[in-house]
C-alpha cells in the first residue's frame, strides 16, 4: 500500500519544517534528559558535581556501554544477543588461564575464544536458520553453566598488576575501563558512519531480502555482528574480572543483557533493524547509569529506580516513534 | 477441474508444519523416557513421575499464557516478575481472608497484563520492549514493597494454600490437577472457539487479519490480559508449594523458561503456527532432562543448564532444518 | 460520498472528491497512482477517517472507525496485494469472524468447512477447503479473497485491482462473479489500471487526478484516449503519443549473450531454453505460475537451476548468489520492490550506490563524492522528483522509487539487464517514462530481458517475444507476428489440463510470509 508515501512535491514549505524540526528534537531528546537530570542531581545531591563522581558513574556503566555497543549492532542487523552475560563468565574463566603470559596475549586470547562462541552464534542463525532469541537463549543458560562447571562455582582470584590495571587503572585520573569505552566507541562508529560495513548492517536489517538480492552477503553480515558483539562481551568479561581481580563465573555479567538491551533500545536503534545508533547507545547507557546514580547516591533503594528505568524505556520507544 | 486429495484429519495435527514440528519433540520425548527408563529403575516409577509433572505444573501453566502470546507473534517477558507480584499480593492480602487473597493477587496481575496489551496494541511499540519493561519494573516494585523479604501468608489461609501448592486429589497432586485443567481448556479455546482462531490469525497475517474485520486491538490485550493473570495465579500456587511463602525473587528468569518450552513444543516465534500440546511436550522434555540428572545423581549440578542450553539449541537447529526441507520439498 | 477531504501530514491527498454508486452497477474508479484512489476506498472502508465531508450509504450518514464497522454496514472489499492468513485453511480465510457454532457455542467445523465449500463451488471452483492456503497458488488466494468478500452478502463491493495476479481464465470466473452480484444488486467499485478490463464490464467511470474530483461519465461516452487524458491532464492527442509501439529490430544478427539451455528448476521451470542477443529487448510472455520470474531468477543468480546450462558471453557460467550475478554483469530489477527492492529507511542515495558500494569508497570508506557524482547524474537522466538524494526511498511515490531502483542497477554499467514486471502499480506518466529509458538503453548496447504480465507493454517494448507456458518455451514472435492474439492464440494451443488444486504456492510472485522473523 504505497498510496500513503508522502508526496513531497505536495509538502508546503511550513510542512517541511515542522517535519525537520520533529526530526531534530528527536535527536536532541536523549542529551537533553541527560543535562536536565545532572542538572536536577547537582541541586539536590551532595558532592554531585565533582569529577569524582563523574568518572565513577562512567565506570560503572563502562562495561554495560560495551556490551551494548555490540548489542547495537545485532540489533540493527534485526537479531538479538541474549548470550552476552554467559559470554562474559566464559572471558572471565578464560583469560584466568592466560595470566602467565603478557596481558596482550592474555586480550587477544581470551576474545579469540569467545569470538568462537560469536561464530557459533551466527552460524546457527544465519546458516542453519534458527531464531536469534532461541539461539542465543540457549548460549546463555549452557555458556554461563559452563563456566560455573569450570570453576566448580568458586571465586577465582588472582594478582597480575598488569592485567588488572585494565580495569583498575588511570589515565590522567579517567579510569581506564571508560577510556576503553570510549575508544571502542569511536572506532565503532567510524566504522558505522563512514565504512561500507556500516551501509550493509543498516541495509540488512532494514530490507534484508533487498540487501541479499543487491549483492550484499548478508550471511555473513550477520556472523560478523554475532561475533563483534561476543568480543565486545568478551573484552567487558576481562575488564570486569581485571578490576575485582577474580573470576565470578555466577555473579558476572547477570542481567546484562537486559540493561545493554534497553541501552540500545533508548538510544534510538530500531529492535526490527536499520540503522545502528552509536552513540545513542552510549547515551541510553548513561542515563540508566545515571539513574541508578542518582537513586544511589540519595540513598533510595535500588528497587525504585527499575521502575524509573521501567518508564524511561517506554517512553523512549515511543518518542521515538512519534515522528515514523 | 480435481479436488485435492490428502484430507488431513480433523483435531490437533492440522497444518502440517506443526505436525512435523510436533512429532520432533514428541519423538524426542519418547526416545528420552525409554532411555530413562532403561537406564534408572526409579524413574518410571509413578512417584518419580508424579514428582515431575509436579514440579514442571507451574513452569507449564505460564508456559500455557506464553504459547498464546507467542501464537500471536508477541512475546512476554513480565510473566516471571508478575508470578512474584501474585504471590507477594496474595501473602500482603491474606489476612482478609481468603477471598482477597486470592482475587486481588489475579485482578491486579490481569490488569498489568492488559497495560502491557494496551501499550503494545495502541502505542505500536514492541512486544519485547514493552514486557521487559514491564519485567523490570514489577521486579522494582516487588522489591520495594517487600524490601527484598519473603512475606508469608497469614496462619489464617496457610491451610488452603498448602492445599494448593501440595495437596493431592485421588493421588494425583493439585498444581499437576490444575495445569491439566488448564491445558485441556487451552486446547479448546485455540482448537473451537473464535477467539483462539483469531490468535492463529493475528500470528498468521495480523494486517490481513485487521482487514477481514477482527478487532486485532481488542484481542492483543485480551491475551495479555491472559497471560498476567495465569502468571499470577501461579504466583499464589508457587507460594502454597513453598509452605505459605511468597519470595520476591520468584518466578526469576522463568520467562525465558517458558519460551524455550514453548519453542520446543513446535510454536513458532513469528506466530501463526503451533499449538498448546507441543508446549506440554516441550515442559515436559524439559522436565524430564533434570529429572534424569537428579537420578544420574553423579554429575555436580552445574551440568544442568549446560545440558538444559545444548538439548535446547540441538532441537531447534533441527527444527530448522526440518521446516528448510519442507520449504524445499513443496518446490518440488 | 461527498466532498471528502482527506489530509496527511503536509499533504492533502484528497480535496473535495466526489463518488456516487447506483444500486446494482459496475462503477469503475480511476486515476493514476497518487491521485487518491486508494485513499477513497480506504476511508470508505474504515481504514482512514475522513477530515472533511460527509459519506452517505443508502440513505443513512455513516463515519467508520475501523474496517469492522464497513462490514458490518455492507461494505466488503477486496484488496489489491492478497491479504490471507498463510497457514490458515481455506475455509477459515473465508469464514473467519463468521465461523458457524455448534449449540454448546463451540465451532462446527464440519459446517464451516460444507460452507466454504459451497461458496467456492459457485464460482466454478473445487478444491479441498481443509488445506491452508498456502499450498495453493496465488490465483487461488485471490479467487479465496473473493469468495470472502462475496459470501458476505454486502450491499456494497470494492475491488481494489483484483486482477493483477489473475490469468485470463481467471478474470473470466472474477467477471461473471461481478455480473451475478449486479443481477443480485449489488454494487461494485471497480479500481484497475487495466483499461480492457474497465471497458470489459464497468457501466461509468468516476476519474480522479492529483486528490482531486475530475469527472463521471457511462463508460459509453468515454473512448480510452480522453479517459487517459483526464487522468493525466494532457490533451487527447499526446496520450495518444504515450502508446507507440516500438519499432522492430531484428538484433537475432547480434552476438549471443546468454544462452539457456534445457533449465530446470523447482517445480516451476520445468525445460526452457532460449538467447539473448546484445543490444536486444527479449520479452518473456506467459501466465502466471509460467515460470517467468524463476528463470529470471536463475540467471541472476538468485536461484539455481537444478539442471540445464547457461552460458554467458560464450562461457558456461554457474551463479550461486547474487553477488557472483552482479559481479559478471548480470542485473535483476526484481518486481517486488517494496520487499524485494528498496531499502525504505536509506536515502535515496544510498539504495542507488548499494549494489557496488566498493566502487565508491576507498579502503573501506564510502566516498560521498563518488556517489555524488553518480547518483546527481542518475536523479536527472531517469527524472526522479526529489528535492535531494538525502531523502529517504520510502517517501517516493512507486514510479520514482522503481526510477531509483533501476538507477541502482544501473549504476553497475551491466552487460545484461532484467527487468520483472518495470512498470507494476505504476501510473501512466511515468510508465511512459521508464519505457523510454528501456528503449534508450537497448539503443546504447545494454541486452534486456523484460517480463511482463502485460502483453501490450511486451509488444510496444521488445525486439522479440518468447512465451512461456508451464515452465517450458512454446514459441517465439518476431517482427510483426507480435500480437495479444499470436501469443493467446499459442499459449491456447499448448494449454495442458489445468489443475486448481495441488498448485504449489510461492512461485516468485508472493514473499514469504515470515518476512522479519526476529521478534
Amino acid at each position: 500500500m504505497t498510496d500513503t508515501n508522502l508526496k513531497l512535491q505536495g509538502m508546503s514549505a511550513s510542512d517541511r519544517r515542522a517535519l525537520a524540526a520533529g526530526e531534530l528534537a528527536k535527536r536532541f531528546a536523549l542529551p537533553l534528559v541527560i543535562i536536565a537530570l545532572v542538572v536536577l542531581n547537582a541541586a539536590v545531591t551532595n558532592n554531585f558535581l565533582s569529577t569524582n563522581t563523574m568518572w565513577n558513574i562512567l565506570l560503572h556503566v563502562s562495561t554495560t556501554t560495551l556490551v551494548a555497543i555490540g548489542m547495537t549492532l545485532v540489533i540493527a542487523t534485526g537479531g538479538i544477543d541474549l548470550s552476552v552475560g554467559a559470554v562474559m563468565a566464559l572471558s572471565a574463566v578464560f583469560c584466568t588461564f592466560l595470566l602467565d603470559y603478557p596481558v596482550v596475549v592474555i586480550l587477544a586470547g581470551t576474545m579469540l575464544f569467545c569470538a568462537l562462541f560469536g561464530l557459533l552464534n551466527g552460524v546457527v542463525i544465519s546458516y542453519i536458520g534458527v531464531q536469534p532469541i532461541i539461539a542465543t537463549l540457549a548460549l546463555m543458560i549452557a555458556g554461563r553453566g559452563i563456566a560455573q562447571v569450570i570453576t566448580d562455582g568458586y571465586l577465582v582470584t588472582f594478582t597480575h598488576p598488569a592485567f588488572e590495571a585494565l580495569g583498575k587503572g588511570k589515565l590522567w585520573s579517567i579510569p581506564a575501563p571508560v577510556i576503553i569505552m570510549f575508544l571502542v566507541a569511536v572506532l565503532v562508529y567510524i566504522a558505522v558512519r563512514f565504512m561500507t560495513f556500516g551501509r550493509y548492517v543498516e541495509a540488512v536489517g532494514d530490507n534484508e531480502q533487498a540487501a541479499n538480492l543487491a549483492g550484499i552477503n548478508v550471511k555473513k553480515i550477520k556472523v560478523a555482528v554475532y561475533i563483534l558483539s561476543a568480543v565486545f562481551a568478551s573484552l567487558a568479561g576481562m575488564i570486569e574480572t581485571a578490576r575485582l581481580a577474580a573470576a565470578d563465573a555466577t555473579r558476572i555479567g547477570e542481567l546484562i543483557e537486559m540493561d545493554a538491551i534497553a541501552a540500545v533500545v533508548v538510544g534510538g536503534t530500531l529492535m526490527t533493524g536499520g540503522k545502528p545508533r552509536i552513540w545513542g547507545t552510549v547515551l541510553g547507557a548513561v542515563l540508566m547509569g545515571l539513574i541508578t546514580a542518582t537513586f544511589n547516591m540519595n540513598n533510595i533503594p535500588y528497587s525504585y529506580s527499575l521502575v524509573i528505568k521501567a518508564v524511561i524505556i517506554v517512553a523512549a520507544i515511543y518518542f521515538q516513534r512519534e515522528n515514523k | 477441474m480435481k479436488s485435492v486429495v490428502n484430507p488431513l484429519s480433523g483435531g490437533i495435527w492440522r497444518t502440517s508444519g506443526a505436525f512435523l514440528q510436533k512429532q520432533g519433540a514428541l519423538v524426542a520425548l519418547i526416545l528420552l523416557v525409554i532411555f530413562a527408563s532403561v537406564r534408572y529403575d526409579a524413574f518410571l516409577t509413578s512417584v518419580n513421575i508424579l514428582n515431575i509433572l509436579k514440579q514442571n505444573s507451574m513452569i507449564g501453566i505460564v508456559a500455557i499464557g506464553m504459547t498464546f502470546v507467542i501464537l500471536m507473534r508477541g512475546i512476554d517477558l513480565s510473566v516471571g516478575s508478575l508470578l512474584a507480584l501474585g504471590g507477594i499480593l496474595a501473602a500482603m492480602l491474606s489476612p482478609y481472608g481468603l477471598a482477597a487473597a486470592l482475587i486481588v493477587p489475579i485482578v491486579v496481575t490481569a490488569l498489568l497484563g492488559a497495560v502491557n496489551g494496551l501499550i503494545i496494541a495502541k502505542m505500536r511499540i514492541e512486544p519485547f520492549i514493552v514486557t521487559l519493561a514491564m519485567m523490570i519494573g514489577v521486579r522494582g516494585v516487588v522489591y520495594a514493597v517487600t524490601k527484598e523479604k519473603t512475606r508469608t501468608i497469614d496462619d489464617s489461609v496457610t491451610d488452603f494454600f498448602v492445599m494448593l501448592g501440595n495437596g493431592t486429589f485421588i493421588g494425583i497432586p493439585v498444581p499437576v490437577w490444575i495445569f491439566l485443567v488448564i491445558l485441556a481448556a487451552a486446547v479448546f479455546i485455540l482448537r473451537f472457539t473464535r477467539f483462539g482462531r483469531n490468535v492463529y490469525a493475528i500470528g498468521g497475517n495480523e494486517d490481513a487479519t485487521h482487514l477481514m474485520g477482527i478487532r486485532v486491538d481488542r484481542m492483543k490485550i485480551a491475551v495479555y490480559t491472559l497471560s498476567g493473570a495465569l502468571s499470577g495465579f501461579t504466583g499464589i500456587v508457587l507460594a502454597g508449594r513453598l509452605g505459605g511463602a511468597a519470595q520476591p525473587v520468584a518466578g526469576n528468569m522463568w520467562e525465558l523458561d517458558a519460551i524455550a518450552a514453548v519453542v520446543i513444543g513446535g510454536t513458532l516465534l513469528v506466530g501463526g503456527r503451533g499449538n498448546v500440546f507441543g508446549t506440554f511436550i516441550g515442559v515436559m522434555l524439559l522436565g524430564i532432562i533434570l529429572n534424569i540428572i537428579n537420578l544420574q545423581g553423579t554429575l555436580d549440578s552445574w551440568w544442568q543448564p549446560v545440558i538444559r542450553g545444548t538439548f535446547l539449541l540441538l532441537i531447534v537447529i533441527v527444527q530448522a532444518q526440518l521446516i528448510k526441507r519442507k520449504k524445499e520439498q513443496r518446490r518440488q | 460520498m461527498n466532498d471528502i477531504v482527506k489530509n496527511f501530514p503536509g499533504v492533502k491527498a484528497l480535496k473535495g472528491v466526489r463518488l456516487h454508486i447506483r444500486k446494482g452497477e459496475v462503477h469503475a474508479l480511476m486515476g493514476e497512482n497518487g491521485a487518491g484512489k486508494s485513499t477513497l476506498i480506504k476511508i470508505l472502508t474504515g481504514v482512514y477517517r475522513h477530515d472533511e465531508g460527509t459519506i452517505v450509504l443508502d440513505g443513512e450518514e455513516v463515519a467508520f472507525k475501523a474496517p469492522v464497522e464497513s462490514q458490518q454496514k455492507g461494505i466488503s472489499t477486496i484488496y489489491q496485494e492478497v491479504s490471507l492468513i498463510p497457514y490458515l485453511s481455506v475455509t477459515e480465510n473465508i469464514l473467519i469472524g463468521r465461523e458457524p457454532k455448534t449449540g454448546l457455542g463451540a465451532i462446527n467445523w464440519k459446517k464451516a468447512h460444507e460452507q466454504a465449500r459451497a461458496i467456492l463451488l459457485e464460482m466454478g471452483i473445487d478444491i479441498d477447503v481443509r488445506q491452508p492456503v498456502n499450498v495453493y497458488s496465488t490465483a487461488i488466494h485471490q479467487m479465496v479473497s473473493i469468495a470472502r468478500a462475496v459470501s458476505m452478502q454486502a450491499k456494497l463491493v470494492v475491488m481494489d485491482e483484483p486482477t493483477s495476479s489473475l490469468d485470463d481464465h481467471e478474470v473470466e470466473v472474477l467477471f461473471r462473479v461481478i455480473r451475478k452480484l449486479k443481477d443480485d444488486g449489488v454494487s461494485i467499485i471497480f479500481v484497475s489500471h487495466r483499461l480492457d478490463e474497465i471497458y470489459t464490464v464497468c457501466d461509468r467511470i468516476t476519474v480522479l487526478r492529483d486528490g482531486e474530483y475530475v469527472g463521471t461519465w457511462p463508460i459509453q461516452e468515454l473512448p480510452q484516449n480522453r479517459l487517459i487524458a483526464h487522468m493525466i491532464g494532457k490533451s487527447e492527442s499526446e496520450a495518444a503519443q504515450l502508446t507507440r509501439m516500438k519499432e522492430t529490430e531484428d538484433k537475432t544478427g547480434e552476438k549471443v549473450v546468454v544462452k539457456l539451455e534445457g533449465i530446470r528448476q523447482g517445480n516451476r521451470v520445468t525445460d526452457v531454453s532460449f538467447e539473448l542477443h546484445r543490444g536486444e529487448v527479449l520479452g518473456l510472455a506467459g501466465l502466471l505460475g509460467s515460470g517467468r520470474t524463476e528463470t529470471a531468477k536463475v540467471v541472476a543468480g538468485v536461484l539455481s537451476a537444478d539442471s540445464g546450462t547457461i552460458r554467458y558471453e560464450d562461457a558456461p557460467v554457474r551463479f550461486r548468489s547474487p553477488r557472483q550475478a552482479i559481479k559478471a554483469g548480470i542485473a535483476m530489477c526484481t518486481e517486488n520492490r517494496k520487499t524485494e527492492g528498496i531499502i525504505p529507511n536509506m536515502s535515496i542515495r544510498e539504495n542507488i550506490t548499494l549494489a557496488n558500494l566498493r566502487q565508491f569508497s576507498r579502503l573501506g570508506f564510502v566516498s560521498r563524492r563518488k556517489q555524488n557524482q553518480v547518483v546527481n547524474e542518475f536523479i536527472e537522466r531517469m527524472g526522479i522528483k526529489t528535492p535531494n538524494a538525502d531523502q529517504k526511498i520510502k517517501n517516493l511515490s512507486g514510479g520514482n522509487q522503481q526510477k531509483v531502483l533501476l538507477s541502482r542497477w544501473l549504476a553497475l554499467q551491466p552487460n545484461v539487464l532484467i527487468l520483472d514486471e518495470p512498470t507494476r502499480g505504476i501510473d501512466v506518466g511515468a510508465k511512459a517514462e521508464i519505457h523510454a529509458i528501456i528503449q534508450e538503453l537497448a539503443r546504447s548496447g545494454l541486452s534486456i530481458l523484460l517480463i511482463s504480465s502485460e502483453f501490450d507493454e511486451l509488444i510496444h517494448n521488445s525486439d522479440r517475444i518468447v512465451v512461456l507456458r508451464d515452465g517450458r518455451v512454446i514459441g517465439e514472435l518476431k517482427g510483426g507476428e507480435r500480437t495479444e492474439d499470436n501469443i493467446m492464440k499459442l499459449i491456447a494451443e499448448h494449454s495442458s489440463h489445468k489443475e486448481w488444486g495441488g498448485e504449489k504456492a510461492n512461485d516468485g510472485h508472493e514473499s514469504e510470509a515470515a518476512g522479519n522473523e526476529r521478534v
